[in-house]
């Protein structure tokens, strides 16, 4: 009953406004101030601060040392993936060179290892310098449950359960961002290096906000 | 009764239903809105010009983001110009969410509605004047496809051709019909004669980003029988009873600010619908025919709408189905309800002329609980999301005349004809969380195949997949399904189209030519987020 009621009402609420029927768009003309980037919510639903080693041995936060402030380049991988996730490497081993200086300055690549337990620093360390990854790409492991969280607040999963479970399957992607900008996109891994290396420069900084300029 | 008024009180769609992929993410739900309290808008026509300064020139000009020279601006001269600004600008969905920031043609959401005849060439000078420094969704950086004139490569808006801030882009539609150059000189085959059209950013990799953040709107295409005017040709109903009505669907922060999943790949699914940009709008209507043009602009949803009377829910009013994506039918068909993929455009006159002092609540029936692909459920009446009322409660008027029972014939599709000089299978694919097509990653530079103008071809098109359905759209010319799974299509299905729905594991085989412009477009998903996630392939159309 109550409902009806309600609805009543809002026929009549229906009924008031039509002799405005011509006067139907409404669009302010005034150019909005830019809105302050809230960068706190979205830090909070997709970016858990845990902690991760690098392949160089140190013990980094996610969020404060990996990603606040830089544009970043996030992929997924495990040292026993071999050639699936050769084509992937090579390519971000082009782009890096592609990206020359940035690299380690202000665009920063993370890969992290889908196989923790196997992956130790000591073992990353190992793949780095065979695949000649320099400075400012850095691999990263954890504990087994902080990598499957980011996995997931970051989107390299699969609806099927079944493919979801198969580690090979969330190698394929390249996500790259600006944090500050809180600008996101992704690419498939096997693109052309320099594709993914012009994508990647999407995100740079608009020229008021460029760093060193 | 009970049930839709409970649920739509509520304010949300179906509280069970769309909102479990972004709950389970620690991701927002949007606050409850009350429905019915705003009006519909219909966007405004665009306004045209006589010329533009500098004139529009073969060869792009300074400023010009174009890369190419115009193909077919000397052979159809622009008679119409018009120039648009894409620009940021404060938009309300509704009364009770907060006034915020939009990108729009021209400031709006949706964009001024274009209207355009056949044999009147038009120029649209498009500028890109938004935000550099912009936070959040979306990339200031635009290529605006108008979905599906009959286009020349360079105008058609084709994803790698992108122009950035500050960039202007002029566009040419010469408004003329596929086959002017060979088969039927000098004006085309009139069985390919468009109606409903729609424009919208296509730019690589952030259609979804761009499109959610408001940038589209439509285009109307009239000729000597789809005339705009009630009293000629098909004597449709015209002027204020031909209303263009644009979906999408969102999600709303606690904040009540516009929310895009930047780190979902599936699919997006928004909790709320909009409508030419509002949640849950009324629209007082009139006890006549209406012209609906019904556009689902996603970025992932499946629709299946019916218009059902707030008295009497189960009594469904019927639709009378005119055209399949924006191209008329044959004859109209009678229709309970409509299916909308997603940039799919159906038009349906409805007839509330027996229905003064009633109301209808447009229905979307279809379940779908993530922007994989819907379930196959249809939903009751009863539960199903109320996307807006109609309330016929303006006074009565003149009524256009009857429909008349016959529109186009079809274009042939003789698959043994001499035309048809190819047969290519494309399946669509996943390959380690990378969409493909036969195999291969989308690449702007690199073209899959490459049919010759003036030819036709079969093409067979393949779903892999039992998780995921894919609305493919194939730029330039209308295609014919031929058949579905081996069978043949509805009557409606087998219509002129432009975009079609792969269902899970489903093949395709269709029909489309390749006539008159040479260059470059794609063929993809139009669910967006997949588009941008590289579900798309390149065809070059060759000498």
């Amino acid at each position: 009953m109550k409902t009806m009621t309600r609805k009543t009402a809002l026929a009549a609420l229906a009924v008031a406004p039509v002799f405005g029927y011509l006067a139907t768009r409404k669009t302010t003309e005034t150019k909005p101030a830019t809105r302050p980037i809230r960068r706190e919510p979205f830090r909070a639903g997709y970016f858990p601060n845990v902690a991760m080693q690098t392949h160089e041995g140190k013990t980094v936060r996610f969020y404060d040392n990996l990603l606040k402030d830089k544009i970043v380049v996030i992929n997924f991988f495990y040292s026993r993936c071999g050639g699936l996730c050769s084509p992937v490497a090579r390519n971000l081993a082009q782009v890096q060179k592609l990206l020359g200086g940035r690299v380690g300055r202000d665009i920063f690549i993370y890969s992290i290892s889908l196989d923790p337990g196997h992956d130790t620093p000591a073992v990353l360390r190992e793949y780095a310098r065979n695949r000649g990854i320099g400075p400012g790409w850095l691999l990263l492991t954890g504990r087994p449950e902080d990598v499957e969280l980011l996995r997931r607040k970051l989107g390299f999963t699969d609806p099927d359960p079944v493919v979801d479970r198969d580690k090979s399957q969330h190698a394929g992607i390249v996500r790259y961002g600006n944090e500050a900008l809180q600008r996101w996109a992704a690419c498939p891994g096997e693109a052309k290096p320099e594709w993914i290396a012009k994508s990647i420069l999407w995100m740079d900084w608009p020229k008021a906000m460029k760093k060193g300029a | 009764m009970f049930k839709l008024g409970l649920l739509t009180a509520a304010g949300y769609l179906v509280p069970k239903n769309g909102l479990s992929q972004v709950a389970s993410g620690g991701l927002p739900v949007s606050p409850p809105t009350t429905p019915f309290v705003e009006m519909m808008p219909v966007p405004p026509i665009k306004e045209t010009l006589d010329g533009l300064d500098p004139p529009p020139k073969v060869m792009p000009q300074a400023g010009e983001g174009r890369t190419r020279p115009h193909q077919a601006l000397e052979m159809f001269p622009p008679v119409r110009f018009a120039e648009v600004h894409q620009r940021e600008a404060l938009h309300s969905f509704h009364p009770e969410l907060p006034m915020q920031t939009i990108w729009g043609f021209d400031g709006m959401f949706p964009g001024p509605t274009h209207v355009c005849r056949y044999g009147e060439p038009y120029l649209v000078r498009n500028h890109n004047d938004l935000p550099e420094d912009n936070g959040g969704f979306g990339l200031p950086s635009v290529s605006t496809h108008l979905h599906n004139s009959h286009t020349p490569s360079e105008s058609d808006g084709f994803p790698c051709d992108f122009f950035e801030h500050g960039q202007f882009y002029d566009q040419h539609y010469p408004n003329v019909l596929a086959g002017f150059s060979k088969q039927f000189p000098p004006n085309g085959d009139p069985r390919e004669a468009m109606s409903t059209l729609w424009y919208h950013d296509h730019r690589v990799d952030f259609t979804a980003q761009n499109v959610y953040k408001g940038l589209a709107g439509f285009c109307l295409l009239f000729n000597e029988h789809d005339t705009g005017d009630e009293s000629t040709g098909f004597r449709l109903p015209s002027g204020e009873y031909d209303v263009p009505m644009l979906f999408a669907d969102k999600v709303f922060d606690p904040e009540g600010l516009a929310f895009f999943d930047l780190f979902n790949l599936d699919g997006i699914i928004g909790d709320k619908l909009t409508v030419n940009g509002k949640i849950q709008p009324f629209f007082p209507v009139h006890p006549r025919k209406y012209r609906l043009r019904l556009l689902n602009t996603g970025p992932s949803r499946f629709m299946q709408l019916a218009l059902s009377d707030t008295r009497r829910p189960q009594q469904i009013l019927p639709l009378m189905q005119i055209s399949n994506d924006g191209n008329l039918l044959p004859r109209p068909v009678e229709v309970e309800s409509i299916h909308l993929s997603v940039a799919e455009r159906v038009d349906v006159i409805v007839d509330f002329s027996e229905s003064a002092g009633r109301s209808f609540v447009l229905l979307n029936r279809m379940e779908q609980i993530n922007g994989r692909a819907p379930t196959s459920r249809i939903m009751p009446v009863g539960a199903s999301d109320a996307v807006m009322r109609f309330d016929v409660v303006l006074p009565p008027v003149a009524d256009s005349p009857p429909l008349p029972e016959h529109f186009y014939d079809l274009p042939p599709t003789n698959a043994n004809s001499p035309e048809v000089v190819a047969r290519r299978l494309f399946r669509l694919d996943r390959l380690q969380g990378q969409w493909t097509v036969n195999g291969r990653i989308f690449d702007c530079e690199t073209a899959l195949v490459t049919p010759r103008e003036g030819t036709a071809e079969i093409w067979t098109i393949q779903n892999t997949s039992n998780a995921w359905q894919h609305p493919v759209h194939i730029h330039f010319e209308e295609h014919q399904i031929l058949t579905r799974n081996g069978q043949r299509p509805s009557v409606v299905e087998r219509a002129r189209k432009d975009v079609t729905r792969l269902g899970f594991g489903e093949t395709i085989e269709l029909f489309i030519r390749f006539r008159d412009f040479l260059g470059r477009y794609p063929a993809h998903c139009h669910n967006v987020v997949h588009e941008d996630h590289a579900m798309m392939m390149r065809f070059d159309i060759v000498p």
